[in-house]
């Protein structure tokens, strides 16, 4: 394959993941409740990590995730029932349908999902790079991604520090 | 079709701010307000020194609050899994602080599940707030 159509097939996986709800409702037309949804998922999630976009895990990872929040990877994150109705809804509608996030990961973890494992795959990101200091976890887009908290993830834009 | 816009988006608009003005009147409280209403729980007057020795000690588990919001918490902290900032929490220091109890609430519960495997009591909560609220510029 040469380098122009990998670069096209890049992009175009870029935009199916976009439209599957990468980009966390910003050019979509959204319902009042749906917006109001989207608002409180940032909120109450984005306090501690960013907003990990819906689309990047199918919709039975997300419900699975929602209803064990407090144990939320070491931490509880538990929050009232009416919100985690609310935030599980959204996060169904708005979940990955694209086919390589179908696949539920272990944990309900987006950084074992094959789409993940597969564009951080060593020969695109050295091993060594997830230990450093400045990167520390996976689950830690922002440190290479600096979008990621916007739902921007252009691989043109990655900028691994040292 | 312009008008009807312009009417559908003042009555959203109108009912958005008339629920956020129901949500802010619900919650809205002060750091003053929420630590007496703590001590008035407990029946006795808050300990800032207890307040501050609770907040800087580990409880059996692997996180202080401290480990998370620094020691003295008018600077910000670090969340120690994500490593997300956290704003200072010594309310002089931020003005958001304690000023909306569902959120105290909120973060009393799961933070004191975290540090203390447990939701803390009152007087846990009067004295941290005690100590919280004694730091000053």
């Amino acid at each position: 394959m040469n380098l122009f159509s990998q670069s096209a097939m890049r992009h175009a996986c870029l935009w199916v993941l976009l439209g599957s709800g990468l980009a966390l409702g910003t050019a979509h037309a959204q319902t009042a409740g749906s917006a109001q949804a989207a608002a409180k998922y940032r909120q109450e999630c984005a306090a501690c990590h960013i907003a990990y976009p819906p689309g990047m895990m199918p919709a039975a990872s997300w419900q699975k995730l929602m209803s064990g929040l407090t144990k939320h990877y070491g931490a509880d994150a538990s929050l009232d029932d009416a919100t985690v109705r609310e935030l599980s809804t959204w996060l169904g509608a708005n979940a990955g349908t694209y086919r390589r996030v179908s696949e539920e990961p272990p944990q309900n973890r987006i950084t074992q999902t094959a789409w993940f494992l597969r564009k951080h795959r060593e020969g695109e990101v050295p091993a060594d790079v997830w230990k450093r200091a400045s990167v520390r976890s996976a689950s830690n887009c922002m440190a290479c991604h600096a979008g990621a908290d916007k739902g921007i993830f252009n691989e043109d834009a990655v900028r691994i520090p040292k | 079709m312009q008008a009807s816009w312009q009417s559908t988006l003042r009555g959203v608009c109108l009912a958005s701010g008339l629920s956020l003005g129901l949500w802010a009147s619900a919650h809205a409280t002060t750091p003053a307000d929420q630590l007496a209403a703590y001590s008035a729980q407990v029946g006795a007057a808050a300990n800032p020194a207890r307040g501050q020795q609770f907040f800087t000690s580990k409880h059996g588990k692997d996180w202080a609050c401290a480990s998370c919001h620094t020691a003295v918490p008018t600077v910000d902290g670090k969340h120690a899994s994500t490593g997300k900032v956290i704003g200072p929490l010594a309310p002089a220091f931020n003005p958001e602080r304690f000023t909306d109890t569902a959120k105290t609430e909120k973060w009393f519960r799961r933070n004191c599940n975290d540090v203390v495997g447990r939701e803390c009591t009152a007087g846990e909560k009067a004295d941290v707030l005690a100590w919280l609220t004694s730091l000053k510029r």
